[in-house]
């Protein structure tokens, strides 16, 4: 397959960045989309070029590493899939692909396609846990029963792999469909509602101050998260969030 | 609770509850608009009934113009704040594949929506106000005798410019409801197993309701 | 130096209570005092980060990710072991220790298992209690399932994703020191050097990976949770960033690195697709329990498959060889990971591979969909005859236990599984050796401690499925927080270690020079380019079938290799931004020292025990003719080499290992 690759390039965070084109050819279908990019990069070097950087890490679906915005989608055209198990088969010969970096205010980019995510670290530093202490003093793990149906759909939120695709695909950059699966997580099991009413409170307060837009329900995140997180985890902490605004 | 409209949920909070007002508003509009091509009688009376009552007057409509106020003032700033929130644009961006163009140009089907009420204010609203308020007249009678709202109503909708830009001005309010009504549920916390069942009826009274308005302006355009 | 492994003395299952109440303690109030360099944050990192601050230590935690939450334990799939024994069916504390010994083919340290079994019950207490959502029973309870080679039913697991579920609950742990400041976080920052200060451990050079810029960290002590080395055959189901460097530096400084050879070949991963693969995707070993791995009995049948003239589904029953059942009819294909793997390699080597490189087998669901369906209709009370229906039932099951497996081999390889066979091949997946520690998991550097994949402690030449996050949590929740106490006791008058000492100036020139080097060396070939030919000798030479020719040359070829790197390697960029060239250039230099070594070990590890097999050791005779032989007479040891300057003068030390309460057999599958 032969490509035309644009690509944004930006040396740093205070560079101001532009499109550029790079042709590429010998693409096999079998590849996937990073591996596409190694092939460029391994040109770029031989040529003397500075390489694209990109974040990656685990190539499997599963660190949330890797990001890229790719033809005007998160982790590109696939469904349920991160960047590194896109595979080139998507695509068509002579196609041209756009690839820029997730875009939001809180997410500033670092260089090229590598942004900063350590607004959702902070978030997490907000709340997003159970105040236990790791003695190993708990109880029997089998004396806290959760009902299958709680303890499934806590385990579906779960699985978010906070790689920022919601917060990309949003029209406003808003990253309540990460900070819902966060609260519904703990929310839906009894070891987290000791705390419930502060860890809303704390990390939709933590969400706010890191610049994140207002959900607008357009379902774009739940549609392009490879994890298929689902909206029900935003009205999830939309009541738990009203609950604990009312107690006060 | 103090601040809660300094948070985004908060503030999302209030556009819904807001919304949800409007939308019980928009349903009792249309039935008294409808009552008109049924019975200009029982147009007549629920008409004078509305306008004189002194609890729909002085407690409701008040309560309704802060409603229609505060909806649009803060769809204003979050907008605004949203915009903030993303200062690069993409250079493609394909916003089709992932969700509705209704949920992604509330701002714009709502925009038109103001200009839209604004003219049926100085249409409708401003000249009821003026005979009843400033010229004291409450008692809704013509110089026949006969109530005058159906007369008026009618007379309205004689123009053809009118009941055009009428009728566009609906057709953006179905837009805006197709994704409003169920986005106000979400917002306030409500998805469950009800939920399918709700975005159905959101989707019919998204059409429906403004297609009756419409349907009632021709009506009475194409009648008289 | 001898090695002291320093066992406590006692009973086996007393050991680790009466050592625990042995050692010294450090008072809360001087706690404060003390600073903990925690480097990597996986399982093992991250638990002990979050613990060592709740006990009131400031920590430093460091990660090369962008976050905490990335590290690698994070694609474990299958589960967590635990002898909980709430299945009832016959689980102890001995039995797991008991399987875990002989599943590393009794090349591990006795204690060290049993320590592990023994708290592997608290692990599943504590991640419960911190909201990780495990899979439960319709009652509420928590449920299990059994895994490879053992005979009861102890592993936890959260579907397809327990790995991951597991290293967020020690995240969050970690997030909520790190709200309070007693860990203070380094994201993006990579250790390139342990300082020593008068035989101790007592700080990092580090690189800010965002800016370049070359920090010093001091601590009282230093605890390396980094992972393992399996990158060092630039194929394997280790991320992309996984790497030695840590360990190998620790090693450079004084830290023995034992085993090194015995790594761990996964036999169900996807094959490699063409010369572009970056890194292999591991399917679960749950797979096994339904699948039937075979090849084509005859060559002509091979040779259409890969023409694409003929279809797997298309070879008679007959014309198959399932040669794992044939092989194993005890065990079939659910013999170990060791095993299954060899088994695949030969068969290949034979030249019954069916993929266009020669190096795939099928494995087959065809009939377990046959016989889920069957069941299925018979319990419907609908028509078992009904070719059909039987098998859209079977599917339905099928889909329902390995459905995100199934989809991820659809993504990858772009064919439907429920049709054909899957295709797998081993892989590079864990490396059991790793840096030596004693019982408290402090190296032969005082002050400096190794935990999780890091070190060699406890999975012997052969790690169990579901036994990697046990020990990396064991070690990380319950192990080290204690033993770091009885080290740190000495040092609550010690105040702050200054980063102005002249061995933080000379550890971070080391640095520097270095990275100069690398940058300014404007070779011709890539740092890719290297770490190729570096996993191309590995595997060929050092991969699952070793034996002392190839590893002589691979020791000779990997030496010319690094030498190659260092004249002719080119980083792009510059040293004082992101270079994530120059970041992999540092690391893959590292591999090229390890991997000497590691054929180093395996050469003079003249017997075949575990993940390590040598040509030179099979039974020749009688019902186990060909299978690995163990040589317990000369090997019964652990080799622990210390850094003499090239990788090939390492010089062995031996840890005699012990066995007193566990009787050495030979394993047998037949």
């Amino acid at each position: 397959m032969n490509l035309t690759l644009k690509i944004w390039r930006q040396k740093n965070a205070n560079d101001k960045g532009k499109m550029v084109d790079y042709p590429i050819s010998g693409i096999e279908p079998d590849m996937s989309f990073l591996e596409m990019l190694d092939v460029l990069n391994e040109e770029l070097i031989n040529k003397g070029e500075e390489p694209v950087a990109f974040d990656h890490d685990c190539r499997e679906g599963i660190c949330g590493m890797c990001s890229l915005y790719i033809n005007g989608e998160a982790h590109g055209p696939d469904r349920g899939v991160t960047t590194c198990q896109l595979h080139m088969r998507m695509f068509n010969d002579g196609d041209t692909i756009y690839i820029e970096p997730f875009r939001a205010a809180a997410f500033p980019v670092v260089k090229d396609l590598v942004v900063d995510r350590s607004a959702f670290d902070r978030i997490q530093h907000a709340g997003g846990f159970v105040s236990v202490n790791t003695s190993g003093n708990t109880i029997d793990a089998n004396s806290i029963p959760v009902n299958k149906h709680d303890a499934d759909d806590a385990f579906d939120a779960a699985t978010c792999i906070g790689c920022g695709a919601c917060v990309a695909s949003c029209k406003n950059s808003s990253a309540m469909l990460f900070v819902g699966a966060k609260v519904s997580q703990f929310a839906l099991l009894p070891q987290g509602q000791v705390e419930a009413t502060d860890r809303v409170m704390n990390m939709v307060k933590q969400m706010d101050e890191e610049g994140f837009g207002n959900c607008t329900n357009t379902g774009a995140c739940e549609v392009e998260c490879p994890k298929g997180i689902s909206l029900e985890n935003i009205a999830r902490m939309n009541r738990e969030y009203l609950k604990a605004s009312f107690k006060g | 609770m103090s601040g809660i409209l300094n948070s985004s949920i908060g503030r999302k909070f209030a556009m819904a509850l807001s919304a949800l007002f409007l939308m019980i508003f928009l349903l009792q509009h249309f039935i008294i608009n409808f009552s008109s091509i049924i019975s200009a009688d029982a147009f007549n009376n629920l008409s004078h009934f509305m306008g004189t009552n002194w609890l729909i007057q002085y407690i409701m409509q008040p309560v309704l113009i802060f409603g229609v106020v505060f909806h649009f003032v803060m769809g204003f700033i979050l907008e605004i704040r949203n915009k903030g929130a993303r200062q690069i644009k993409y250079a493609k961006n394909n916003g089709a594949a992932n969700s509705s163009w209704m949920s992604r140009n509330m701002i714009y089907s709502g925009l038109f929506i103001l200009i839209f009420l604004v003219i049926h204010f100085i249409d409708f609203w401003i000249p009821e106000i003026n005979t009843k308020y400033i010229q004291g007249d409450m008692s809704g009678l013509l110089p026949s005798g006969e109530y005058r709202y159906y007369e008026e109503l009618v007379h309205k909708f004689q123009p053809l410019w009118r009941v055009a830009l009428y009728c566009l001005g609906f057709v953006f309010l179905a837009l805006h409801l197709l994704h409003g009504f169920m986005s106000a549920f979400q917002s306030v916390g409500a998805n469950n197993k009800y939920t399918r069942a709700l975005k159905g009826f959101g989707k019919a009274y998204a059409i429906v309701i403004p297609l009756g308005f419409i349907i009632i302006a021709l009506v009475h355009h194409f009648n008289h | 130096m001898a090695l002291d492994s320093k066992i406590p003395k006692g009973p086996l299952a007393d050991k680790w209570t009466n050592h625990k109440n042995n050692i010294n303690l450090v008072n809360p109030a001087n706690k404060r005092l003390i600073d903990v360099i925690v480097v990597g944050t996986g399982l093992a990192g991250g638990s002990a980060a979050a613990t060592l601050a709740e006990l009131g230590y400031n920590v430093k935690a460091f990660c090369f990710q962008d976050s905490p939450r990335r590290a690698h334990s994070i694609a474990a799939q299958g589960g967590i072991n635990a002898a909980k024994n709430y299945q009832g069916d016959g689980d102890s504390d001995y039995r797991l220790f008991y399987d875990t010994v002989k599943g590393g083919d009794y090349r591990s340290r006795e204690a060290n298992v049993y320590r592990l079994a023994e708290v592997s019950a608290n692990i599943i207490d504590q991640c419960v209690a911190q909201g990780v959502p495990f899979a439960r029973e319709y009652g509420g309870l928590l449920d299990n399932r059994s895994f490879g080679g053992v005979l009861v039913s102890r592993t936890f697991y959260a579907k397809g994703q327990t790995g991951q579920q597991l290293l967020l609950g020690a995240y969050s742990a970690m997030n909520r020191q790190i709200g309070r400041g007693k860990i203070k976080m380094y994201n993006r920052h990579e250790m390139l050097d342990v300082v020593v200060v008068d035989g101790k451990a007592r700080g990092i050079i580090a690189r800010n990976l965002v800016t370049g810029e070359i920090e010093r960290h001091s601590a009282h002590a230093v605890v390396l949770g980094t992972g393992g080395y399996g990158n060092v055959f630039f194929l394997s189901t280790n991320a992309m960033g996984s790497n030695v460097t840590a360990a190998w530096k620790a090693h450079k400084r004084g830290a023995y690195f034992a085993n090194p050879c015995y790594t761990q070949i996964h036999p169900t991963c996807i094959p490699v697709s063409g010369d572009h693969q970056s890194k292999l995707t591991l399917m679960s070993e749950s797979l096994r329990n339904d699948g039937r791995i075979w090849v084509p009995k005859h060559m002509e049948d091979v040779k259409a498959i890969r023409e694409g003239k003929l279809k797997p589904t298309e070879i008679a029953e007959e014309n198959r060889d399932y040669y794992l059942e044939r092989r194993y009819p005890a065990f079939g294909n659910l013999v170990p990971r060791d095993v299954a793997s060899r088994a695949a390699k030969e068969r290949c080597d034979a030249g019954y591979g069916v993929n266009k490189t020669g190096e795939a087998v099928y494995l087959d669901f065809a009939s377990a969909i046959q016989r889920y369906g069957k069941e299925q209709a018979h319990v419907k009370g609908l028509n078992e005859n009904d070719a059909a229906l039987v098998k859209k039932l079977g599917q339905e099951v099928i889909k329902n236990k390995y459905g995100n497996l199934f989809q991820m081999y659809e993504k990858i390889v772009d064919q439907n599984p429920y049709e054909t066979p899957m295709m797998i091949y081993p892989a590079v997946h864990y490396t059991m050796g790793g840096i030596w520690v004693d019982y408290n998991l402090m190296t032969t550097v005082p002050g400096l401690y190794a935990i999780g994949e890091a070190n060699f402690s406890d999975h012997g030449a052969n790690r169990l499925g579901a036994s990697a996050l046990m020990q990396g949590l064991a070690d990380g929740y319950f192990v080290l927080p204690y033993t770091i106490g009885d080290y740190l006791s000495n040092d609550i008058r010690t105040g702050p270690i200054s980063t102005e000492l002249p061995e933080f100036e000379q550890a971070e020139k080391n640095v520097r020079d270095r990275i100069e080097s690398l940058i300014n060396n404007n070779g011709t070939h890539s740092v890719d380019y290297f770490h190729k030919k570096l996993g191309k000798i590995m595997w060929n030479k050092v991969g699952m079938s070793r034996n002392a020719k190839g590893l002589s040359e691979a020791i000779e070829e990997i030496a010319a290799l690094r030498e190659e790197f260092w004249k002719d390697v080119k980083v792009p960029g510059t040293a004082d931004e992101f270079n994530e060239e120059l970041a992999k250039a540092g690391r893959v230099a590292d591999f090229l020292e390890l991997g000497e070594l590691f054929a180093k070990d395996a050469l003079h590890r003249n017997e075949s025990c575990g993940g390590h097999y040598r040509e030179e050791s099979v039974e020749e005779s009688g019902e186990q003719k060909g299978e690995a032989k163990r040589d317990d007479e000369n090997f019964k040891y652990v080799a622990a080499w210390e850094y003499k300057g090239e990788p090939k003068e390492a010089l062995l030390h031996k840890e005699n290992l012990v066995f007193e309460n566990i009787e050495l057999k030979q394993r047998s599958y037949k």
